[in-house]
């Protein structure tokens, strides 16, 4: 199988997501079935030399002029806010001593 | 029961029935229809009021276009301080900060929204299974699924609970639910409605589209909806067209429509098939074109879709970090703590199985092996779209492989389930408008989607045949 449960631990890690033993060995299968099927475009021939379609309709960057307008007022941005303290999100310590 | 708006808002114009006695007529529906699961918020006071000033504004004459128009939207779709779950636990509290564009155009021509529709988390799936707040229920059997994302929204319409619903259409959501539940769903071109206010899933792919019970209430509605917004920079400058009035017209000798003679078929159900040359032949003899035309690379939309999305939707998903908004874990010692066991918390399995996938796929070593190859063959697949429109104006396929299938039949078999949108997810990549609309029963009795698709912005061409279909055939 292409996808070990090493890789399954690697990508939960950086995809900041935790799962139980039972769940990794599921998703090793999962995503190898995938993978598998995937795997059949590797039959169509010369794709190196098709250029990646990146934008769909082709449209370039838009632009507008840089003055300022009117934004979200502080407290609509943290009215979701799980945790807030005056003015600011509030969030664990970052590095904990 | 209103089937037609045109009918339904020249009662309103004679003063036949009021617009509060269409909301109460709705809400009556909903209530009924509970045990379907259809809708994740009514707002039921609000609906009544704004139909109450509508009703004013109709004996007025400063009534909308939209005026005392019924619509539900699926709940990826903002509408300020209402919550904005999107199926999902992670988002269970969320209220909304601001209208989402489309929505808001509909509110501006007096359009009364009622609710919000259940979906498949995130929108991703193809049978509503997925949303942490239960399975929708098919109407016609309620062991079956209504079809995903936009399971919510079908049902709506089909049950009668509203003349309208928003989905949106990110590899056939709007389409495939709308095949499933016998009614009409239509996705736009990409960068034909602005995506404003949509939860993101797939930013290249996803695009927001109408259900209805007919053609010309879609005509209406996309014509309010589409056309460019400053703060969607892939909405498209280009004039919206008169889709309504234009779409009754229709000069069948002038139209050639093409059959795919190389379309993936295993696991096409006969009825499926039966119905789609019915609906051929029946063009056929009333003076249409039908001419073959190949898309040597269609077999291959769902595996370049499934790399594209999943990677663009591990993207657009790690905002969801406990942070800002959203679920917070209990447990949140350290800031990585609070990431990661929010996340594992707040998301369903699906919607981790697709950012795991889409994070695989974008890991060192692993891009230039399936994101920028799903890229490539992307184009190719677009290409064959822009050499079949060479031959053809329109291409008719179906729009799903089967007709409802069993709740809880596919659940465990994500491949399975993924193969439902084989015949849905190639516009997506291609950006192609298209329409799903019904066309007959299996039978047990279910409905059966007939696809049409169209060049890129020809959004009249495929509205022309549909009506054409629907009131014909």
């Amino acid at each position: 199988m292409a996808v070990t449960i090493h890789d399954v631990e690697h990508i939960a890690n950086l995809a900041k997501l935790k799962f139980s033993d039972k769940e990794k060995e599921k998703l090793q299968v999962e995503l190898n079935k995938v993978l598998d099927y995937i795997d059949t475009l590797n039959e169509i021939p010369n794709l190196d030399k098709v250029e990646p379609l990146e934008n769909i309709n082709d449209t370039e960057n838009v632009f507008r002029e840089d003055v300022p307008e009117k934004c979200l007022a502080k407290e609509e941005a943290l009215k979701n806010a799980p945790d807030k303290t005056e003015n600011f999100f509030k969030v664990p310590k970052v590095i904990d001593k | 029961m209103y089937n037609d708006y045109a009918v339904l808002r020249s009662d309103l114009n004679s003063g036949k029935l009021t617009a509060v006695d269409v909301v109460k007529y709705y809400l009556a529906n909903i209530e009924k229809g509970k045990h379907l699961n259809a809708f994740l918020s009514v707002f039921k006071e609000e609906a009544k009021e704004t139909a109450s000033e509508v009703d004013k504004k109709i004996k007025n004459c400063t009534a909308g276009r939209l005026a005392g128009m019924v619509v539900a939207v699926k709940d990826v779709l903002s509408l300020k301080n209402k919550t904005l779950t999107c199926g999902s636990k992670i988002l269970e509290n969320f209220e909304a900060l601001y209208t989402a564009t489309a929505v808001q155009r509909l509110i501006d021509e007096d359009a009364i929204i009622i609710g919000k529709t259940n979906c498949d988390e995130f929108a991703m799936g193809s049978s509503n299974e997925n949303s942490a707040y239960g399975a929708v229920k098919n109407p016609y059997d309620h062991t079956r699924v209504p079809g995903g994302s936009s399971g919510g929204s079908a049902v709506a319409v089909a049950a009668d609970m509203c003349m309208v619903s928003l989905g949106t259409d990110t590899g056939g959501s709007v389409r495939q639910p709308a095949a499933l539940c016998g009614v009409v769903g239509f996705k736009p071109t990409y960068g034909r409605v602005s995506r404003f206010g949509l939860t993101a899933f797939a930013s290249s792919f996803d695009t927001i589209g109408p259900f209805a019970k007919n053609v010309q209430d879609i005509a209406l509605v996309l014509e309010v909806m589409a056309g460019w917004d400053e703060k969607d920079s892939t909405c498209v400058k280009k004039e919206v067209e008169n889709y309504s009035s234009a779409i009754g017209s229709i000069n069948e000798n002038e139209m050639t429509i093409g059959i795919v003679s190389d379309l993936p078929s295993e696991g096409l159900q006969k009825e499926i098939k039966d119905t789609t040359d019915k609906v051929i032949g029946f063009l056929k003899s009333n003076g249409y074109q039908i001419k073959p035309v190949e898309l040597p690379h269609a077999k291959y939309s769902i595996q370049t879709y499934y790399i594209l999305t999943t990677a663009e939707a591990s993207s657009n998903l790690a905002r969801y970090d406990g942070a800002r908004y959203g679920h917070r874990s209990k447990d949140s010692k350290t800031t990585e703590d609070m990431n990661v066991n929010s996340r594992t918390e707040g998301f369903g399995p699906e919607v981790k199985r697709r950012i795991m996938l889409g994070t695989y796929v974008l890991s060192a070593g692993y891009y230039d092996a399936y994101y920028k190859k799903a890229q490539r063959v992307r184009r190719l697949i677009k290409q064959d779209f822009e050499n079949a429109f060479k031959e053809v104006d329109l291409i008719i396929m179906p729009t799903t492989p089967t007709t409802a299938f069993k709740i809880g039949e596919k659940i465990d078999d994500p491949l399975s389930m993924y193969l439902n949108d084989i015949f849905t997810t190639s516009s997506n990549l291609s950006g192609n408008p298209s329409i799903s609309i019904p066309v007959g029963m299996d039978n047990s009795g279910l409905p059966i989607g007939l696809q049409i698709i169209g060049r890129d912005f020809d959004e009249i061409g495929v509205l022309k045949l549909a009506n054409y279909i629907m009131r014909n055939c």
